[in-house]
């Protein structure tokens, strides 16, 4: 029977289908990081109980680690205590970690692949979102509360429901400029931030395949913000590449056999989706949100919306309230928006090819006068390395950027780097929430090459007439 | 976990669509390494005028009037009343935990993000979905009649108004057998130990790599 690319994944992991339609599904690698697992590992402590599978949980501190000198430690006393738990954690109960001062430390969704943790097939679970990031390599990737980290640690299993698959296809090559932020921003734009609740969604056409894995990984990072459970791209050439060589990597005898069942994570040309859904790539733009809410959000060539536009009352108080609180008037070009402050990193945009892209805007220009901070924080120590080597460092900081130390830094600013009240970002990140970036701060998401620009202009301009 | 049956109990509404967890419990609360006590700042940006910090006494924060859950007539709710998508976002327990902490063990709305859905469940919260319709209608009535309450009825899967009006509601099996007797669902799964060998050692055998010694 043909199957779809979810349902490959899926089956291969049931361990015993209830009754009652729920079922036991095994979990083969468990990412770990200090804010959602201190409860957990202290409910396995009070209950007596011992990791189920040590080697499936790997773990690094990202979300509160500063992003400057780390020679001093932590200075925020609760945030270095968090951090302290999560390293003691691992020590007792035997799991690897790569700390704070490790090369390998780094925004776990970063991390992850990058070691060869997360591989094609895989069901991969972190008590964080954005694990639905892991899906670009055709793995099932959720992310789950702390009750649940505390499940799998001990038991190796989550108690699930099998959810809907959904299939959104970009047909069309994919056009200069636009990348996988773009192509995440633009379907979110189309269905919602609700528009995949009970979905997984499966992403492909002619421009996904056309994507990198950095690119494939920004899109299925942010399937989460389209409300779906986890989002996936299938197994090709692109997918096999990047994982070959990786330190966690099988190698030999197992990569061959590994090879072969990977190259089978692709959807049936026959295989029925409960939903589908088909774009043209040629009708993607250069996005930019101008809301709270990551679905407020169009192409940088529009302008604000009119709340009496809205479809509905409760859409248009929503617009209104996000209008108020972004400091916006309707009609505005998006184009005229000027901005404060530029945060180019996290594990949506945090990896090398996103750092590449922005330097090639930045190269040999200086960020705009009204520009008060511009970040570039690498997703882990191993993408600052490699930026470095390639004298990307250099060029950030001659154009005026901060080049800093690995970690989540303003995507969510649980450190030191935030917003405040009324400061206006172009951000590579994910969210763009009420206070999510600091206290009354203004967040924009945008691709790094549109942040980059944003930083030297001092406005949003579309990055496909840069020169 | 506290077992949920019946709850009979004051409304408190939440006229917000997409509230998200960012909104529910703000980034620097979740530095604790404790499940408790988060109570003080749910919806903290929205509740007071300053900027909270952990442990921090919120006892003389100065509190924004016009915010749904400072007025007096909500004061003591433990149902609360939402929009659509509630709970989006984040994966943070912490939200559910500060909403339990604040003395609410029942959220109703349209619809839920489904991570924050799935984490009401392990802490003994019950997230009831109803039409849009019914909802509009309970908004307005909890508008209308000060001390408006209802009652929730796990076991009968109903919501009840006043009136006696009542509306059905949907909820799965397992959560509601695990819900109604405060299961811990841990335990639950550790009695299928012997299965899970099963299949490590039927999966060990396609797929080696997964297994390092």
């Amino acid at each position: 029977m043909s199957q779809t690319l979810f349902d490959k994944v899926w089956q291969q992991h049931i361990v015993k289908q209830n009754d009652d339609g729920s079922m036991l599904l095994y979990i083969d690698r468990h990412l770990v990081h200090e804010v959602t697992s201190p409860q957990a590992f202290e409910g396995l402590r009070l209950a007596g109980r011992k990791p189920w599978k040590v080697s499936a949980a790997v773990a690094t501190p990202d979300h509160n680690v500063p992003t400057t000198d780390r020679g001093q430690g932590i200075e925020d006393p609760v945030s270095r205590a968090q951090v302290e738990a999560l390293d003691a954690n691992c020590e007792e109960f035997g799991i690897t970690e790569f700390g704070m001062n490790d090369i390998r430390q780094g925004v776990v969704h970063v991390m992850g692949p990058e070691q060869g943790l997360v591989l094609p097939g895989m069901t991969v679970v972190c008590g964080d979102s954005h694990t639905s990031t892991h899906g670009a390599f055709g793995s099932i990737a959720m992310g789950i509360g702390t009750s649940e980290v505390e499940h799998v640690l001990a038991t190796q299993c989550l108690i699930q429901k099998k959810p809907k698959v959904m299939r959104i296809s970009i047909e069309g090559a994919l056009p200069a400029a636009i990348t996988g932020k773009d192509v995440a921003l633009f379907i979110i734009g189309k269905i919602g931030t609700a528009g995949g609740t009970g979905y997984a969604l499966e992403f492909s056409g002619e421009a996904i395949r056309a994507l990198s894995m950095e690119g494939r990984m920004s899109l299925c990072n942010m399937a989460i913000e389209a409300g779906a459970r986890c989002g996936m791209v299938a197994v090709d050439d692109v997918t096999i590449e990047y994982v070959k060589g990786r330190p966690y990597s099988p190698k030999g005898d197992a990569w061959e056999k590994a090879e072969a069942m990977w190259r089978e994570l692709y959807s049936d040309d026959d295989a029925e989706f409960d939903a589908e859904l088909v774009y043209q790539s040629s009708d993607i733009v250069p996005q930019v949100s101008w809301g709270t809410s990551p679905e407020m959000v169009l192409p940088v060539t529009a302008a604000i919306p009119d709340p009496a536009m809205a479809r509905d009352e409760v859409q248009r108080e929503g617009w209104q309230r996000a209008l108020e609180y972004m400091g916006l008037e309707a009609n505005t070009p998006i184009a005229d928006i000027a901005i404060d402050k530029v945060f180019i990193g996290s594990c949506t945009n945090g990896r090398i090819e996103d750092f590449r892209a922005a330097a090639a805007i930045v190269k040999g220009k200086k960020v705009a006068a009204n520009v008060k901070l511009a970040l570039a924080v690498p997703g882990s120590g191993l993408v600052k390395a490699q930026a470095e080597a390639e004298g990307l460092d250099a060029i950030f900081t001659a154009a005026g950027f901060e080049w800093r130390e690995p970690g989540c830094s303003m995507c969510l600013a649980m450190n030191a780097d935030r917003l405040e009240p009324g400061e206006r970002c172009a951000s590579t990140s994910n969210r763009n929430f009420e206070g999510r970036q600091g206290m009354g701060g203004r967040t924009h998401l945008v691709s790094p090459a549109m942040a980059a620009a944003a930083g030297i202009t001092g406005h949003f301009v579309d990055v496909r007439d840069w020169s | 976990m506290q077992a949920f049956t019946t709850l009979n109990a004051l409304v408190a509404p939440m006229d917000r669509a997409n509230v998200d967890t960012d909104a529910i419990i703000p980034k620097q609360f979740l530095k604790s390494i404790k499940r408790t006590g988060y109570g003080p700042f749910l919806f903290d940006e929205w509740r007071y005028e300053d900027r909270g910090e952990p442990e921090m006494d919120c006892t003389n924060r100065p509190k924004r009037a016009d915010f749904v859950l400072n007025l007096p007539r909500y004061q003591g709710a433990q149902i609360l009343l939402a929009r659509e998508n509630f709970g989006c976002g984040s994966s943070r327990e912490h939200a559910p935990w500060a909403i339990l902490d604040c003395g609410f063990s029942c959220v109703i709305a349209p619809s839920f993000a489904d991570i924050f859905y799935n984490n009401c469940f392990k802490n003994g919260i019950l997230p009831i979905v109803l039409d849009d319709a019914i909802v509009d209608q309970l908004f307005k009535e909890t508008y209308a009649s000060e001390g408006f309450a209802l009652t929730v009825d796990l076991q009968a899967q109903t919501v009840t108004t006043p009136s006696g009006q009542s509306f059905a509601f949907e909820v799965d099996a397992f959560r509601k057998h695990c819900l109604i007797n405060g299961l811990d669902d841990i335990g639950l799964t550790l009695q299928e130990a012997d299965a899970i060998r099963a299949y490590e050692q039927n999966r060990k055998q396609q797929a080696p790599w997964l297994f390092p010694v």
